[in-house]
């Protein structure tokens, strides 16, 4: 979109009107106020467009191979280790990563704090499409994808930590598919559909926050299936699921700061007065509550090697490892958060949550493949699972992308006047 | 003890008793009782007896319709396969492996066969969010592929790496694992194909509670002979397949680090929150939206004030 940095301020499709009064076509809606030609021609001169395009041009042909020919013909389709890439990033890493709808929901509406409410819609979005892909990502993964209902319509198996999982991302899904719906409306010129909407946002969000406790910790407990095979010091029987929850807390928040930040450098056009003006302050607003959260998890985390004794592991090559993770992924951001939310150093805040994102991807792997099986042998993904994984995340990110530039996220829609 | 049961004493009692039972909590190290299924089958297996001939291998091939293997079943030179520096394991067109052990010390090697250990309470089972698996009263977890997802959680699950997917398949993956012969044998009370096989009577068929009996007797018999445990006694909560062996379990590849509940109860920390999560979350929530969100400040009403002073 480098088109409109060279135009001062000049924002495209902001309102429902023109300059001149009369209304944006749906047309003119999708391709920002340009022609065709325009919008082909600022979107070849992206060269993020050109990295995606190479990542596809491998990518695609191999989703078609996995669909045509088995989960076998692009991983290793290893019986020890029947959760590779695909799962461990694309369902334990996107989801809590995805915590912010939630988080932001809670501060804004639960809790009246109105002055997070222009990064509140972003919060919702990357919550949603978080969500979304993980599920994608699943469909990859699963065995038979076209039976991911059965768990809903077919067959009940109760008592499975998976069943709640299930039940709850798909209910969740729907609840902030609910909650980003003003955004779509606002942009169809249809704001008045949002008022069924508005009158239950309350109820949307206390159910967010029951489904998200619940699936986040699920995510953990459903490690604890495997008690004997994943290294003690990254399963706790006891404490996995508020582990999970725990993290998933400052994931959240570091992704939307992260996400802000993209946004803030390379679509300013893009937004609105706002969200500019008070995105340092809701940065480090942010970043306090991350740091909260990450000395809790350490706490917990520390109560965990307490509780299951397990202080001599720590002296081992694997313990060095785990510390290493704890050191770089939380401590580390830990103290970039508070440094920055006392000085304002809003630079900082943002490597900060750079790190912390990263984190957060290298635990949720470390319990699913490095640390799990320990005692056996390493299982290091095929390259054709790790492209496919890279592959879905460009999808998430076009997707991400394409929604930030029309739809009022992170700007408001001026209404036509009737 | 008072006479009087008062709301002080409840209250007291019920302080007390909660710290008690944070204080003084349970040994957890007895195993599990499961109770059902008491005379569900089983197969003893006795490692002291087995030559390695593969025969169960064979049998068990032939008995599910698997497809030929690449080197026949009489080909000893399979033992010294296996990928990652382990072991034969189960895959999507074997059902049970013979592995072959060499224990320092011992003039000649043992055998083991493995196959899935049809547990008391399996946790492929436990794991199954569309309740593909049952465990039938003769004992066998069987599976049904009709609503199996494909998500592989019961392969997490399983302690014993028996479970495997069908990934060659695009369009009918499946879990493939031993039934114990179900459709074919253990439903009209016969033993499964590999038992029948066994030239060596190095499998034995019958009760559970009996081959325990065979088992310890065994023990007993043959002090020297014998390590005095009987695997899958009580491993993961016990399972219908019971092993014997000569020499230390974890030299001949058995996981002794396993718990001696089932998996299950490890999860069982998270689920039982699940229903305070549902219950108690939404009035806390809505009550922290009420406490957080007062705009007005308190209208100055005197009958109010003066109620609430009175109370």
């Amino acid at each position: 979109m480098k088109l409109f940095t060279s135009r001062d301020q000049q924002l495209p499709v902001t309102g429902s009107t023109k300059k001149d009064g009369t209304l944006w076509s749906l047309k003119e809606r999708l391709f920002l106020g340009l022609s065709f030609d325009g919008y082909k021609q600022q979107m070849l001169r992206n060269p993020v467009n050109w990295f995606l395009f190479a990542i596809l041009v491998v990518g695609l042909p191999l989703l078609l191979q996995r669909y045509g020919f088995g989960l076998g013909s692009v991983t290793h389709g290893s019986n020890d280790y029947p959760w590779g890439l695909v799962l461990g990033f694309g369902l334990f890493a996107m989801v809590p990563l995805s915590a912010s709808g939630f988080l932001l929901g809670t501060t804004v509406c639960l809790f009246g704090r109105k002055d997070f409410h222009p990064i509140e819609r972003l919060a919702l979005l990357n919550g949603l499409l978080g969500y979304f892909f993980a599920v994608i990502y699943l469909e990859v993964d699963l065995g038979m994808p076209w039976r991911l209902p059965y768990p809903m319509v077919v067959s009940f198996g109760t008592g499975a930590v998976l069943f709640l999982v299930a039940w709850h991302v798909a209910t969740y899904l729907s609840v902030q598919i609910a909650e980003v719906l003003p955004a779509l409306f606002e942009w169809l010129d249809k704001p008045e559909w949002t008022y069924y909407i508005k009158r239950v946002t309350l109820g949307l969000t206390v159910a967010g926050i029951i489904l998200s406790t619940l699936h986040q910790g699920a995510l953990g407990a459903l490690f604890t299936y495997a008690p004997a095979k994943i290294h003690p010091l990254w399963i706790s029987t006891e404490f996995q699921w508020i582990h999970f929850l725990c993290s998933a807390i400052f994931a959240g928040l570091a992704m939307v700061i992260v996400s802000s930040t993209l946004i803030i450098k390379f679509l300013h056009w893009r937004c609105g007065k706002a969200f500019r003006e008070n995105l340092d302050y809701m940065t480090i607003g942010l970043a306090k509550g991350a740091s909260y959260a990450m000395i809790t998890y350490l706490v917990i985390k520390l109560v965990a090697i307490a509780h299951d004794r397990n202080w001599e592991y720590l002296l081992t090559g694997w313990g060095l490892y785990y510390l290493l993770e704890i050191g770089i992924a939380v401590v580390l951001p830990m103290i970039m958060f508070a440094k920055g939310a006392r000085d304002g150093w809003v630079g900082l805040i943002r490597v900060g949550a750079f790190i912390t994102v990263i984190g957060i991807v290298w635990n949720r792997l470390n319990t699913s493949l490095v640390c799990f099986n320990w005692q056996m042998y390493q299982e290091i993904p095929h390259w054709k699972e790790v492209w496919l994984t890279v592959t879905l995340y460009a999808f998430y990110f076009i997707t991400y992308r394409f929604i930030v530039y029309r739809l009022p996220i992170v700007f408001d829609w001026k209404e036509s006047e009737k | 003890m008072p006479d009087k049961i008062t709301r002080r004493s409840i209250l007291k009692g019920g302080v007390a008793g909660s710290i008690a039972s944070l204080l003084f909590r349970p040994k957890s190290s007895k195993a599990h009782q499961i109770k059902a299924y008491q005379n569900s089958m089983g197969v003893l297996v006795d490692l002291t007896r087995c030559v390695g001939c593969r025969s169960c291998e064979a049998a068990c091939n032939a008995e599910q319709n698997m497809p030929e293997p690449a080197k026949p079943f009489t080909d000893m030179s399979v033992f010294d396969e296996g990928a990652h520096g382990h072991k034969r394991r189960t895959d999507e067109t074997t059902l049970t492996v013979v592995n072959k052990y060499d224990v320092p010390g011992l003039d000649h090697p043992l055998f083991r066969k493995i196959q899935c250990n049809h547990c008391q309470e399996p946790a492929c089972l436990t794991s199954c969010f569309v309740a593909a698996y049952t465990k039938t009263p003769e004992g066998a977890v069987i599976y049904n592929a009709d609503v199996c997802v494909g998500c592989r959680t019961c392969m997490i699950a399983c302690p014993f790496y028996i479970p495997t997917f069908k990934y060659s398949s695009a369009f009918d993956p499946k879990i493939v694992k031993c039934i114990f012969c179900y459709d074919t044998r253990l439903k009209y009370g016969q033993p499964p194909a590999c038992v029948e096989a066994c030239p060596q009577e190095a499998l034995t068929f019958g009760k559970r509670k009996d081959l325990l009996k065979i088992g310890r007797r065994r023990i007993v018999d043959n002090k020297d002979k014998y390590e005095d445990h009987i695997y899958g006694e009580f491993e993961a909560g016990g399972t219908s397949w019971l092993y014997l062996s000569s020499v230390p379990f974890e030299k001949v590849g058995f996981d002794m680090t396993l718990p001696h509940q089932p998996i299950l109860d490890s999860v069982k920390n998270f689920l039982g929150m699940v229903p305070m999560v549902l219950t108690i979350w939404p009035a806390l929530f809505t009550g922290f939206h009420l406490l957080a969100t007062r705009k007005e400040p308190h209208a100055k009403d005197e009958n109010t004030t003066k109620q609430e002073v009175g109370e």
